[in-house]
């Protein structure tokens, strides 16, 4: 067997698995989505029919809330931590990473544990002030989750983008009058800005296709995923959900594409 | 003295986001082995919720650790040639057939799971067992695991390795076997630590193409957190962590934990 011969022979597994597992069901999906009383114009639906609009609305908004609190906070945390060194640091790196590996639904619990009904901020909150603080079915705590999960995997990107960050400019800038918060206006973010972008889109589709947090927390919220999820199993309305969870596969496909093309090489797992 | 009240001010700002995310981790192992959550730790130490949820869950348990291993399978005999061929091309063919299999990465679990569903859902044998499940476990990790081992082909000269073993008269497959593979080690080892890990905590996919009989481990944790007592629920999120953590500590040492894929938990 020549060498070409053998290289062709290594796609043979892959293009089995790929074709069988994951191109012909979402063709299959994809027609699916047009196969309803309405044809093609389900995929219009979402925009266009007012309810999936606010869905896909609060949806967007949640993403793009979680997204901006993500990069602010890790951006401060991960400045400090690749910056200064001190007693604890290894300890509070491994704490803030730690949570990478949960999935949404243990994700979904540990806001149960913080604001749920034996929750430990009720339990605070009827001690200091008498009343007892439960949000975590509402759109406050779906918030803390996605925050949850999205504060491990930026503050990794954060750290590696500042620890090729140029100390020298930052002192220049010092040198020249400019004050503290010129130099993050000025140095720091714009320096920053590559890993932002990345990172950013990660969180933020993540966040548009989480499912597991919001399906334990069982909020009264309406996302995305968790339409498709009722449209599917309780009102059987397959051809919808079909529809609906292409829309939502291309808005997150779209975001880490167009983040990627500003030259981030980030993999996401969207969920 | 004002850098050391910034310095004081990130350390403490740090600190809290530290709890944010860790003290209901620690909740949730300490309710675990609580005799009474609601009355607290004074009420005692118990393993009686582990026990329990051992009786109740077993299945769930030794299934997640059988299509784990059952994904990693897949994903090495699949992925290793695949990521060695895509390696060698590095042509335009190459690299759009590296998009198609990163694709199940950017596009939500429920698609995919909904995609498998319409296709399989009437081979009513397939569908019902486990076996569907670990078709949509291998198309969300094989990108773990092409991506790892192309890293470390990247590397590496893995063109002199292989013309060195070949004008030695090694045939194509000897090659592979002797110098490729085992020249891929660590790209093997870290690709298949990830591959597991996620595999144990898919839960997305799993929620929607398990059946009663198929359950998953993080399918039985919803299930617990929806219909058991707090004790009992964290009892099991305890098994969980227990299982994940050699994982996690094992992808920190030999790995490079932090320079991998930065996105895991779904």
């Amino acid at each position: 067997m020549s060498k070409r011969t053998f290289v062709g022979v290594c796609f043979v597994p892959l293009a089995v698995l790929v074709t069988a597992f994951f191109l012909l069901p979402m063709a299959r999906l994809i027609v699916t989505g047009a196969s309803g009383q309405d044809g093609l114009r389900a995929y219009a639906a979402i925009v266009l029919d007012p309810r999936y609009r606010a869905t896909l609305f609060n949806t967007i908004s949640l993403a793009a809330a979680t997204t901006i609190a993500t990069l602010v906070i890790a951006t401060i945390s991960g400045l400090f931590l690749q910056r200064r060194r001190f007693p604890g640091h290894a300890l509070l790196v491994a704490m803030l990473t730690f949570p990478l590996a949960f999935p949404g639904v243990v994700v979904g619990f540990m806001i149960i544990l913080l604001a749920g009904r034996q929750g430990l901020l009720g339990d605070l909150t009827l001690r200091l002030f008498g009343t007892k603080e439960v949000f975590a079915y509402s759109l406050q705590g779906l918030f803390l989750g996605y925050l949850y999960f999205s504060i491990p995997r930026v503050i990794l990107t954060i750290m590696a983008a500042v620890e090729k960050l140029d100390p020298s400019l930052e002192e220049a800038a010092r040198a020249l009058g400019a004050g503290p918060w010129r130099v993050v206006r000025d140095i720091i973010v714009p320096a920053l800005a590559p890993a932002f972008i990345a990172s950013g889109a990660i969180a933020f589709a993540t966040a548009m296709g989480a499912f597991g947090t919001a399906f334990t927390l069982a909020t009264d919220v309406a996302v995305l995923p968790m339409l498709i999820y009722t449209e599917f199993t309780l009102s059987a309305n397959i051809a919808l959900a079909a529809a609906l969870s292409v829309g939502l596969g291309l808005i997150t496909w779209a975001i880490l594409a167009l983040a990627r093309s500003y030259g981030g090489t980030s993999i996401a797992a969207a969920g | 003295m004002r850098d050391r009240l910034t310095f004081a001010a990130q350390l403490v700002f740090t600190a809290l986001v530290a709890a944010f995310l860790i003290v209901p981790a620690v909740l949730s192992m300490l309710a675990g082995v609580t005799l009474n959550y609601f009355r607290g730790i004074q009420s005692g130490l118990t393993l009686q919720w582990v026990v329990q949820v051992w009786q109740l869950y077993p299945d769930t348990i030794v299934r997640s650790f059988v299509i784990a291993l059952a994904t990693l399978g897949v994903t090495l005999v699949v992925g290793i040639p695949a990521a060695y061929a895509l390696h060698l091309r590095n042509d335009r063919l190459s690299r759009t057939i590296e998009e198609i299999i990163t694709l199940p990465l950017a596009i939500p679990g429920l698609a995919l799971a909904l995609a498998l569903l319409l296709t399989y859902g009437g081979f009513s044998d397939f569908r019902r067992s486990w076996l569907f499940i670990l078709a949509g476990h291998a198309i969300f990790t094989l990108p773990f695991m092409v991506r790892s081992v192309m890293a470390v082909f990247g590397a590496i000269d893995l063109k002199s390795l292989d013309e060195g073993a070949a004008s030695l008269g090694a045939l194509p497959w000897r090659r592979f076997r002797d110098v490729i593979v085992p020249n891929a080690a660590p790209g093997i080892l870290a690709g298949s630590l990830m591959v597991v890990t996620l595999s144990l905590g898919e839960f997305n996919l799993t929620w929607m193409l398990h059946t009663p009989l198929t359950k998953t481990l993080p399918v039985g944790l919803a299930d617990s957190y929806a219909s058991m007592r707090l004790e009992v629920a964290s009892a099991y999120t305890l098994v969980f962590f227990v299982m994940i953590i050699p994982l996690l500590v094992a992808m920190q040492i030999f790995a490079g934990y932090r320079g991998g894929p930065s996105a895991l938990s779904r």
